[in-house]
């Protein structure tokens, strides 16, 4: 019953463990909030391509670490969201993008799944209207629905 | 005809196999780069050997040459290294450094110990021109034709299948395109 006690300071030491809390939070200077929020919303927009599957505000890679302090500089400099965008995407490809723009390369991942789910409505509406017809051909005959009500005929008088 | 319908998701499950498998093959680090087929991204950094000499992009000159993304703390860097230089030595195909977010110090002692086979290093300390390169992984290797445009990069070590395989046969056709 007591041995999970001494957990609870372990578990509490990592809740609150400098890995988890701390990636991507640099001290920033912003003068007005809109731009400290705007540059929280691009770090979460765009990933770390050193540590693919983390966005820069989750890496603490160097890498990641060179591109916050870009990203700050051209905020600060007044580039739009869109020219920062570019400036990632010229340099290190549409990967670096969490939302891929809709374009002839990702046509299949944007509409794929849609496609999928239309095939799939499709298949079960002619599965189910199979089904349905099914019941309807293999039907008892009608010489074994009289031989049934004879039998149970019998039984009534029985 | 139905009994056939019945194979069909067995055969959509396999193609999905084939498709996972052919994934498993593929290696998810290697990040496709724009600038591929792009005029090179221009730059002028304090030399590594002398901080008081600028070197950069124009210093390429009209030369079909390569550009090794290096760092002392890296370790595939020595992996790689010992190739350079046999490929300078044997094929003189010119090969830049650029010496990426690295202590002045810690890089020289990397090329005593190791050796020098760059024409020249830049000392990109804080990482700016790696950005506009699009670095993401030392090593990284440019091949720039003699217009100035990238023609070919490879990210991580290289090895000397590849230097033969990829890398020389690509420089002697772009020389004879320069000629």
């Amino acid at each position: 019953m007591t041995t999970w006690l001494p957990l609870i300071p372990l578990l509490a030491l990592l809740a609150f463990s400098p890995t988890v809390q701390a990636a991507g939070v640099d001290p920033t200077n912003f003068e007005k909030p809109e731009l400290e929020e705007r540059y929280r919303g691009l770090l979460h927009e765009l990933r770390c391509t050193v540590c693919q599957n983390q966005s820069l505000a989750d890496s603490d890679a160097g890498l990641a670490q060179d591109l916050r302090r870009e990203l700050r500089t051209q905020i600060h400099a007044g580039s739009s969201d869109d020219e920062i965008i570019d400036y990632m995407v010229s340099r290190y490809g549409n990967f670096v993008l969490y939302r891929p723009p809709f374009s002839p390369a990702t046509y299949l991942l944007w509409i794929g799944p849609f496609v999928l789910l239309g095939l799939g409505f499709v298949a079960l509406y002619l599965t189910s209207r199979g089904s349905r017809q099914g019941t309807g051909t293999t039907g008892v005959d009608s010489a074994a629905r009289q031989r049934a009500r004879r039998l149970l005929g019998e039984g009534k008088d029985v | 005809m139905k009994r056939l319908m019945y194979l069909l998701p067995m055969g959509l499950l396999l193609l999905l196999g084939l498709f996972l498998l052919i994934g498993l093959g593929l290696n998810p680090r290697l990040v496709p780069s724009p600038l591929v087929d792009k005029p090179v991204p221009a730059f002028e950094l304090p030399a590594l050997e002398d901080p008081a000499r600028k070197v950069g992009s124009a210093d390429f000159n009209g030369e079909v040459v390569l550009l090794n993304i290096w760092a002392s703390w890296c370790v595939s860097c020595r992996q790689e290294h010992q190739l350079l230089a046999r490929m300078t030595d044997r094929y003189g195909v010119p090969i830049y450094g650029l010496n990426y977010k690295d202590e002045r110090e810690d890089g020289l002692n990397y090329l005593r110990a190791f050796g020098n086979p760059y024409v020249w290093n830049a000392h990109d300390l804080e990482g700016r021109v790696g950005i506009d390169w699009g670095v993401y992984g030392t090593p990284e290797t440019f091949v720039i034709d003699g217009e100035g445009r990238i023609r070919y990069k490879h990210v991580g070590p290289l090895t000397w299948d590849k230097i033969q395989n990829d890398v020389l046969p690509l420089v002697e056709r772009l020389r004879s395109e320069t000629l």
